[in-house]
C-alpha cells in the first residue's frame, strides 16, 4: 500500500459534504465565545502533563471529577480554558478514566492530541477516533528526540494530509516546539473521518445532534446511548477493526526506518521482564527503596525531626504555651498536652514522623512509575499473582498499599473485575502495613534483632498468601487476564516526579490529618473518662493471657482502630521482650484497618463486605498473634 | 503468506520468533486487543515467555504484556523467513 490510495479514499468526503452538516444545524462549534475549551488528550505516558503545566502555569484548579476519584485539572492560558484528561487508548466508557476523558472531549471546542511519535501505531488509533468524532483536532507529535534516536523518520506533512489536521513536532521534556502550542490550538481543524464509518453516522446524527455522540453510540457506548434513550450500537468491533486498518495504512505511508540500533533503555526494559535478570533487578530496586525510605528517611531524618524537632522543640514549647491558660493536670490539659495530646503527640506524629515518610514513599513510587518500571514489574509478577486470583496489574494497588492503604483501596477500582477488586481490597486491609505503620514496625523490629524481622515478615507474608488463596478458591468467577502496553523505559523528569509527589502528599495529609486529631481526641477522652481502663479490662484476657503482652498493650489496639501506625506507635512506649515485640507487631499489623480506610472500604465495597473484612481482621489478628505467642513465648 | 497449518497458542510461541496472528478471542479483552493492534493478520514478535506463560510481544516497537489465560486463546502461526525479507 502506498500513501496515494489512502488520500484518494477521502475523495468520498468532499468539503461540501462536511459543509452540509452545518446546514442540518449540527455541531457548529462556537468560534467566537470568550473562552475556548481546549482538551489535552492522549494515551498514557505521552508527556501530556508537561504540555498542561506549560499552558496552565501556576493557576491550576485540581478537583475530583464528579462521582469519581479521577483527578481533573483545569488551567487558563490566554483566552483558553485548558483541561487535562486521564491518559486513555480510546474514547468510550470502559473505566472511570475513560468516561471522564470522554465527557471532557465531548464538551471541548478544540482537542490538542498529544501523540508519542515513537509509538504511532498505538497512539494514532485515538487520534483517528477523535477525528471520526468530528472534533477540531491538532496533533502534537511528542518525543521527537526519541524518534531520532530510534532511527525513525516521520513524514509530518504527509501525516497531516492523511489525517486532515495540522501536525506539529515537539520534544516536551526540553520544551522544544512549545512555541507551536498556541498556533496549534488556533489552527485545529476537523479532520478526515474514516469514510465508511462516517456515512453510517448519518442515521444516528438526527437523534443525537452531535457527530461525536452519534459515533460513540454506534461504537456501543452504553452511557451515551442511555443519555439519548437509544440502544447502543453493536458495531464496535467492526468499527475498531476498520479504524485499526486505516491507521496502519497511514503509518505505513508516513513512517520509515533509517537504522535499528537497540537502545540501552530498551534492553534494560527487557531484562526487567526476564526471570533471571528481572528478579535481581527487583531486589536491587527494593533495596534502593529500603536504603532511601527505610534507612535515610525513616531512621536518620525522622530521628532528627521526631526527636529534635518534635519531642525537644515543639512539644515543650506548646506545653509551655498551653499551661499558661489550662492547668496540665486538668482534663482539658490532658486532652491537649497529655500522653495522647492533640497538640503535642498528634502534631509530632503527623508532621515529624508521618510527613517525611510519606514524601519519601511517594518520591520512590513516582520514580518507578515515570521510569516505566512499574508495568514491567506487573508483567514479571503476573503469574504469581494469578495464584491469588489477581493479575499483574494488581501490583500497583498492592505497592501503593505500602504507602497508604486508604489510597490503595481507592485504586483497586482500576482492576479488571469485581472479583479482583474484592480480593485486592481484602488483602490490602488484612495484610499490608502502610508506610507510616511500617516505619514504626521497622524501628521496633530493628531493636529486636534479625530473627525477629524474619519471623515477622514470614508470618505476614503467609497471611497475605493465605487470604488471597482462600478468596480465590471460594469466590466464583475467573481472573481477568493481564493486557497492558509497556511504555518505554525513560529517565524520569525531576520536576515531574516532584510535582506528582507534592500532589499525592498533599492529598494524603489532607485525608489523614482530621482522623489523626479525632483519634487522639477519642483516646484522650477515653483516658479522661476512665473508659480506657474499662477497655483494657475487657481486652485483658486476650492481651495478657492469650497474647502474653503487658496490660497496656490493649491501649495500642484502641489507637490502632483509629490509625494503624498510631497503634504501632503506642507499642513504642512499652517495655517488651524481643518475642513480645514480634507478637505485638504481628497482631497490630493484621489488626483492623484505620478509620479512613474503613470509610473508603464502606464506600467502595459496601456495608456487608466492609463489616466482614473488619470483623475478619479482629479474628485473624488475635488468632495469628496468639498462635505465634504460644509458640514463641 | 503465513502457513495455514501449525497454529499454536501465543503462550507457546518460541521466544524471539515472528508470528502472524490467526485468531483473537471474543469477549471483554477484544476492544483493548484491537486498540493495541493485536488483530488477525498482524505480524508480531515474541519477546519474552515468563514461567507460567505470561508473554511479552512486540509490534512495531510497541511492547505489550499478555497474561497466560488470554495468550492461550490467541492463535498464531510461525512465519517463514521469506515473509520476513518482504516485510
Amino acid at each position: 500500500m502506498n500513501d496515494r490510495s489512502i488520500t484518494d479514499g477521502y475523495g468520498l468526503l468532499s468539503h461540501e459534504h462536511i459543509e452540509k452538516h452545518k446546514h442540518i444545524g449540527v455541531h457548529v462549534t462556537p468560534e467566537e465565545t470568550s473562552q475556548v475549551k481546549v482538551a489535552l488528550v492522549g494515551n498514557p505516558n505521552v508527556g501530556k502533563s508537561l504540555f498542561f503545566n506549560y499552558l496552565s502555569g501556576v493557576y491550576v484548579d485540581v478537583s475530583n471529577y464528579p462521582g469519581t476519584t479521577v483527578e481533573l485539572m483545569k488551567g487558563r492560558f490566554k483566552s483558553f480554558d485548558v483541561f487535562d484528561t486521564p491518559g486513555v487508548y480510546g474514547i468510550s466508557s470502559f473505566s472511570d478514566d475513560e468516561a471522564v476523558t470522554r465527557d471532557i472531549v465531548l464538551q471541548a471546542d478544540v482537542v490538542l492530541n498529544i501523540v508519542d511519535a515513537a509509538h504511532l501505531e498505538r497512539d494514532l488509533f485515538l487520534t483517528q477516533q477523535l477525528i471520526d468524532m468530528g472534533k477540531k483536532v491538532s496533533v502534537m507529535l511528542n518525543f521527537m528526540d526519541e524518534v531520532e534516536k530510534l532511527g525513525l523518520q516521520i513524514d509530518k506533512e504527509l501525516l497531516s494530509s492523511c489525517l486532515g489536521v495540522p501536525v506539529f513536532a515537539t520534544t516536551a521534556t526540553r520544551r522544544v516546539g512549545f512555541d507551536q502550542i498556541e498556533p496549534a490550538i488556533e489552527q485545529a481543524l476537523r479532520g478526515k473521518p474514516d469514510p465508511a464509518l462516517h456515512h453510517r453516522l448519518h442515521g444516528m446524527l438526527s437523534i443525537t445532534g452531535s457527530e461525536a455522540e452519534a459515533l460513540l453510540i454506534l461504537e456501543g457506548d452504553e452511557a451515551i446511548a442511555r443519555r439519548h434513550g437509544v440502544q447502543p450500537g453493536t458495531e464496535r468491533d467492526a468499527a475498531y477493526i476498520d479504524r485499526r486498518n486505516h491507521v496502519n495504512l497511514i503509518i505505513n505511508a508516513v513512517l520509515s526506518e533509517k537504522n535499528l540500533r537497540r537502545r540501552f533503555a530498551t534492553s534494560l526494559g527487557r531484562w526487567a521482564m526476564n526471570v533471571w535478570t528481572g528478579i535481581p533487578m527487583l531486589l536491587i530496586a527494593l533495596y534502593l527503596i529500603y536504603l532511601f525510605v527505610g534507612k535515610l528517611v525513616a531512621q536518620d531524618i525522622v530521628n532528627f525531626t521526631e526527636t529534635t524537632l518534635g519531642h525537644q522543640l515543639w512539644e515543650p514549647w506548646i506545653q509551655g504555651v498551653v499551661v499558661q491558660y489550662v492547668p496540665a493536670s486538668s482534663w482539658l490539659g490532658t486532652l491537649l498536652v497529655g500522653e495522647f495530646g492533640v497538640v503535642t503527640m498528634t502534631v509530632t506524629y503527623l508532621l515529624f514522623l508521618l510527613l517525611p515518610l510519606v514524601i519519601a514513599f511517594y518520591l520512590s513510587l513516582a520514580f518507578m512509575e515515570d521510569s516505566g518500571y512499574l508495568p514491567r514489574l506487573a508483567t514479571l509478577v503476573d503469574r504469581s499473582l494469578n495464584a491469588l486470583g489477581l493479575n499483574g496489574s494488581a501490583i500497583i494497588p498492592l505497592i501503593l498499599g505500602f504507602g497508604c492503604v486508604t489510597m490503595a483501596t481507592i485504586t483497586t477500582r482500576l482492576l479488571g473485575s469485581e472479583r479482583e477488586k474484592k480480593i485486592s481490597a481484602a488483602i490490602l486491609q488484612f495484610a499490608i502495613p502502610c508506610s507510616a505503620q511500617l516505619a514504626v514496625v521497622a524501628a521496633l523490629l530493628a531493636g529486636a534483632g534479625f530473627s525477629a524481622i524474619l519471623i515477622y515478615s514470614a508470618t505476614i507474608f503467609t497471611v497475605f498468601v493465605a487470604i488471597g488463596t482462600i478468596l480465590h478458591r471460594s469466590l466464583p468467577g475467573t481472573t481477568s487476564p493481564l493486557l497492558i502496553d509497556l511504555p518505554p523505559m525513560r529517565l524520569p523528569r525531576f520536576d515531574n516526579v516532584i510535582r506528582k509527589t507534592a500532589y499525592r502528599t498533599y492529598f494524603f495529609m489532607k485525608e489523614a490529618t482530621p482522623w489523626f486529631f479525632m483519634g487522639a481526641l477519642g483516646v484522650g477522652i477515653m483516658q479522661v473518662t476512665g473508659l480506657l481502663t474499662v477497655w483494657e479490662n475487657i481486652l485483658n484476657p486476650l492481651t495478657t493471657g492469650w497474647l502474653q503482652l503487658p496490660r497496656a498493650a490493649s491501649t495500642a489496639f484502641v489507637m490502632g482502630m483509629v490509625r494503624r501506625d498510631f497503634g504501632a506507635a503506642g507499642l513504642y512506649q512499652l517495655a517488651l521482650t524481643p518475642h513480645q515485640v514480634i507478637v505485638s507487631l504481628v497482631t497490630i499489623t493484621l489488626f483492623t484497618p484505620c478509620i479512613a480506610s474503613l470509610m473508603v472500604m464502606l464506600k467502595e465495597r459496601g456495608l456487608k463486605e466492609a463489616t466482614l473484612v473488619w470483623t475478619g481482621t479482629w479474628i485473624t489478628a488475635f488468632l495469628v498473634g496468639g498462635l505465634l505467642s504460644q509458640i514463641l513465648i | 503468506m503465513a502457513m495455514k497449518t501449525g497454529l499454536v497458542p501465543l503462550h507457546q510461541a518460541a521466544k524471539g520468533s515472528y508470528v502472524v496472528i490467526q485468531h483473537v478471542p471474543d469477549g471483554r479483552s477484544k476492544a483493548q486487543l484491537i486498540r493495541l493492534g493485536i488483530l488477525k493478520g498482524q505480524l508480531v514478535r515474541c519477546l519474552e515467555r515468563l514461567p507460567g506463560g505470561t508473554v511479552v510481544i512486540e509490534k512495531n516497537r510497541q511492547e505489550i504484556a499478555i497474561g497466560v489465560t488470554l495468550a492461550k486463546l490467541i492463535l498464531v502461526a510461525y512465519t517463514g523467513t521469506d515473509f520476513l525479507s518482504n516485510a
